[in-house]
């Protein structure tokens, strides 16, 4: 197949996996056997424009214009094809998951909540694929739209009052800046498309870049930059695959994956750093970065908590961006690949202590880990990656972010990194070592002892995905030179 | 031989077919009748419209008299543009008529419905293909005088009082459309819209023409809904049969828009209208108001017929606003809008006639869980609702895009706050349907009942897909709305 066939089939597989979950509602396990087929027929695809992007080729495919000189069009770059491998290699890790835990969990609607993830996919691979900015915010949408099923699973009413915030915020900012902003963007450089070096340059005076490139951080709401970061704690009512795949990885990482990809590709890295507004969204970031974590200390509710902390874990990667130089990209980039795996570890952690247990709130946990160990492990393994200690992927993102914060000469957002760094431990450690060492001596006021009684290992799908995703961050330590070349062709033209 | 009588065509087709309704009586074969008139007004306009694009404006007199003596029928691109729309819809209508009708309308007076509605298309079609001053009027209150009977034919009783306040409200604006369109021949001597033109200039100054001016712009206001004289409009939309609803709804005030860009853009084509007597500022306040206000009521509705009534008005002042703007992206949107809006409503309402049809009436409270009962409706009904907001892929975001970009061109911030405004409303009040019939249980008790039938299903999803096919390919229409308003702007052609 040519490569322009390729991009094309990777959106169309997940929406044929899509109907053809529908159709095969009644018979669960073929209905299964679909999403996983579709998860690795379209993770294939995907890889096999891998090698081609690579080595510097950018296939692209025009699919229809739809306005004068505004055409739906895809073009793989080295950004695109790095997400677009995360989200579809844990497109499949998710579905062996979710078999698991919606089975194990006896939750309704299966087949709604199968199609609508498989459509959820589709729109991640029109986003990392998308050719110019009305593509990407086309499927941007999409993606909030086909992700508001799996949000309001659960039918409760608080899961409609979650399923209000999160559309009224995704699709109110995306509305009211980022439409705003690709519109002038369109209207005073007379093109969309993505660009390496960037399109702004010498057509949009400065004070207009600086209002710009505020507007668009803004606007894109699935980054959760505060103060529009509610949604994301709020989502955590969906069943947790949901959680894993989209608000840790396709949904959120579509969002800094647009302001990774806007900044290189419609500003250029030293336009940005020249904006007159670039240092000041810098401390928005940072000040997200540290707020969340610390709101995240006080949750007790383990998801939210874990909720907490992408916002935070997301803004490393809105502040690589902002910093704009090739340190802070390159950073920005492995975080983005790190961050998917240690985070979608934890919630599927998180599910499985759900699933198997019943608990949902961290100070249930102790002695946890003696009950289900590999879980437990797993957790731990997912929190030292969060945190970017080695031997694990987290450690290049941060160190490279750290490089380019002092290129940037910025040396208190090295400060930042590091005590959101110390936050990280102090909120996410807790939970395997208590999981692990709380013992008997520490249960208060004749509680029942409830260590390990009654509650056994997760279903074996759900341990085989635990695994994966986390044997995955361990390889990104040791391995990571495949990402380093594709983000290094963004920062060396 | 028949190509060259088309422009005349268009009109006396539905206005001959209109007494052969009232002389056969028999349900079925009115609805025969109206059904052939409107597909053959259709197809004649389709022909007008490709004339225009081959060969430029028609001229066309009356009876062979010529333009100064005999009336002039003239199509530009603009009227044969509308007159697509109108015929267009009145074809999709007429089918789905059919059953929504019987259930609506008293049985004895079926053929009266039909031969009320050959009427208002035969008015509507004359206002678009007419090129003269004074008969313009008389179509004008050959459409009001008909819709007005088709509202009251409804049996709840309130449609009488919504009716007889429509009648009241539009005489007054048919009155003093005539009393402008008296001062104005008092001044130059001619009705003749291009001889307007020629003759106005010289006496633009003049006290009278400003007040034919203001009566002119009260009065087509008044028929067009504009806020703050749009009160006929929310109890004329709720009360009458649902046919009649999506009827109007896509049709008259489309017509009224275009009323509208006729004087400002032909009769006043040499005079600069906007800078006399602050109109520009007057009318664009007034389309702002409109466009939040309307909106904020339509989320505080509970019966759906009379959301989409206030959401009407909120659509009417994007159009007024595209008009004011009097740029070419401007008026391009104007344009766009009218089209699009005409394709939007028109499926909302048949969208909610089809559960009318069903549940007799559509309120919040009768609709729970309604997208598991009526699927294909209610998916009918997000569409066009997606429509609204301007979600990308659906005609709306066409409309909201030209707009934007029109406000921006012109440097106005705050109108662009102010349409995004506006649309993050239409996510409330649209969702507020959304979330209740698909995400809320079916109560106990609730009737089982059926889809709608195919025969309104087809035609409500003809426009559905419309929605979306013209969204995703706008280049057809984008470039005829550019054409029809380079022309009006008096560009090139």
């Amino acid at each position: 197949m040519n490569p322009a066939t390729v991009i094309l089939a990777c959106i169309a597989v997940p929406v044929v996996g899509a109907l053809l979950v529908m159709l095969t509602d009644r018979r669960p396990n073929l209905r299964e056997s679909v999403t996983l087929l579709s998860a690795a027929t379209l993770f294939a695809l995907v890889l096999s424009l891998h090698r081609g992007v690579a080595a510097g080729a950018r296939p692209e495919v025009l699919v229809a214009e739809m306005m004068p000189g505004l055409s739906i069009a895809f073009a793989v770059e080295p950004l695109g094809m790095l997400f677009a491998l995360v989200a579809s290699f844990l497109w499949i890790v998710t579905s062996v998951y979710s078999i698991g835990y919606m089975r194990g969990h006896h939750e309704t609607n299966q087949t709604r909540f199968y199609a609508c993830f498989a459509l959820a996919l589709a729109s991640t691979m029109g986003v990392a694929f998308a050719g110019n900015l009305l593509t990407l915010f086309i499927f941007y949408e999409v993606l909030t739209l086909s992700t508001y099923p799996l949000v309001i699973h659960a039918g409760t009413d608080e899961a409609r009052r979650a399923g209000r915030l999160y559309l009224g915020l995704l699709l109110g900012t995306s509305i009211a800046f980022l439409l705003v902003a690709i519109i002038w963007t369109w209207s005073a450089t007379g093109t969309l498309d993505f660009t390496p070096g960037g399109i702004v340059r010498g057509s949009v005076p400065d004070s207009a870049v600086a209002i710009l490139l505020v507007l668009y951080v803004f606007g894109v709401g699935k980054a959760a930059v505060m103060p529009f970061h509610r949604w994301l704690p709020a989502a955590m009512v969906a069943p947790t695959p949901v959680s894993a795949l989209l608000h840790a990885v396709a949904v959120v990482k579509a969002g800094v994956f647009t302001i990774l990809k806007i900044t290189v590709y419609v500003f250029g890295l030293d336009v940005v750093r020249q904006a007159a507004t670039s240092e000041w969204l810098q401390y928005a970031a940072a000040a997200t970065i540290v707020l969340a974590s610390l709101v995240a200390l006080t949750r007790d509710n383990l998801k939210a908590r874990l909720a907490y902390s992408t916002v935070s874990q997301l803004s490393y990667i809105v502040l690589g961006a902002m910093l704009a130089t090739t340190g802070s990209i390159v950073g920005g980039g492995l975080h983005l690949v790190a961050h998917a795996f240690g985070k979608i570890t934890l919630f599927f952690c998180a599910g499985a202590i759900a699933v198997a247990s019943h608990k949902t709130e961290v100070s249930q946990m102790r002695g946890i880990g003696r009950a289900m160990p590999v879980t437990t492990f797993a957790f731990f393994v997912g929190s030292l990656s969060v945190i970017g200690l080695p031997p694990l992927g987290g450690l290049w993102g941060k160190w490279y972010l750290a490089l380019g914060a002092l290129e940037a000469d910025q040396a208190i957002m090295v400060a930042v990194l590091m005590v959101s760094s110390l936050l990280n431990i102090a909120y996410l450690m807790p939970i395997p070592f208590r999981g692990f060492f709380a013992g008997r001596e520490n249960a208060r006021d004749g509680a029942p002892d409830d260590r390990g009684a009654g509650i056994l290992e997760a279903p074996l799908t759900c341990l085989v995905a635990i695994s994966a995703s986390a044997l995955a961050s361990v390889a990104l330590f040791l391995f990571p030179d495949p990402v380093f070349d594709l983000l290094r062709q963004l920062v060396t033209p | 031989m028949i190509a060259g009588h088309l422009p005349v065509l268009l009109v006396v087709l539905p206005l001959m077919a209109a007494p052969v309704c009232v002389l056969l009586r028999r349900p079925a074969w009115a609805w025969t009748v109206a059904a052939l008139a409107s597909w053959g007004a259709f197809v004649a306009a389709i022909g007008l419209l490709l004339q225009v694009l081959d060969g430029g404006p028609i001229s066309y007199p009356i009876g062979g008299w010529a333009a100064p003596w005999g009336i002039e029928y003239r199509l530009d691109m603009a009227g044969a543009f509308v007159a697509v729309i109108v015929s267009a819809i009145g074809a999709i209508v007429v089918p789905y008529a059919r059953a929504s009708i019987e259930r609506e309308v008293a049985a004895d007076r079926i053929y009266l419905f039909y031969c009320m509605y050959l009427l208002c298309l035969a008015g509507l079609l004359g206002i678009t293909a007419t090129g003269d001053a004074f008969n313009l009027f008389v179509f004008l209150e050959i459409a009001s005088l008909s819709s007005y009977v088709m509202i009251a034919l409804a049996q709840d009783r309130r449609a009488l009082t919504a009716a007889y306040r429509y009648l009241i409200m539009g005489t007054i604006g048919a009155t003093f459309y005539l009393i402008g369109v008296g001062l104005m021949y008092m001044m130059t001597g001619t009705l003749n819209m291009a001889d307007l033109a020629l003759r106005l200039p010289a006496v633009a100054e003049t006290r009278t023409i400003l007040a034919a001016l203001a009566f002119l712009t009260v009065g087509i206001c008044l028929k067009l809904a504009l806020f703050p004289l749009h009160l006929w409009l929310p109890n004329a939309y709720t009360y009458a049969p649902s046919a009649v609803s999506a009827f109007l709804a896509a049709t008259a005030t489309k017509v009224a828009v275009y009323v509208l860009i006729r004087v400002y853009f032909t009769i006043f084509a040499n005079v600069d209208v906007f800078e006399t007597m602050f109109l520009r500022e007057v009318l664009m306040a007034l389309a702002v108001l409109a466009m939040l206000s309307a909106s904020a009521i339509a989320v505080f509705q509970t019966n759906i017929k009379r959301m989409l009534a206030y959401s009407s008005l909120a659509q009417i002042g994007y159009m007024v606003l595209g008009i004011n703007f009097a740029t070419l992206t401007g008026l391009t949107g104007g344009i766009i809008h009218l089209f699009n809006h005409a394709l939007m409503k028109g499926a909302l309402f048949m969208a909610v006639g089809c559960v009318v049809f069903r549940l007799q009436a559509a309120n919040l409270d009768t609709i729970e869980g309604l997208g598991r009962r009526m699927p294909a409706t209610m998916a009918a009904f997000v569409v066009g609702g997606l429509s609204l907001i301007g979600v990308p892929l659906t005609v709306g975001f066409v409309s909201k895009w030209t707009l934007v970009l029109a406000a921006i061109e012109l440097n106005m911030w705050s109108i662009v706050v102010a349409i995004v405004g506006s649309s993050l409303l239409a996510i409330a009040y649209v969702w507020r349907v959304v979330e209740i019939s698909f995400f809320k249980p079916t109560p106990e008790g609730a009737p089982a009942i059926a889809e709608a039938p195919l025969s309104m299903l087809i035609p409500t999803w003809l426009l559905a897909g419309a929605c979306l096919w013209f969204g995703i390919d706008a280049s057809t229409t984008l470039s005829v709305a550019r054409a029809s308003a380079a022309f009006l702007l008096g560009g090139a052609p």
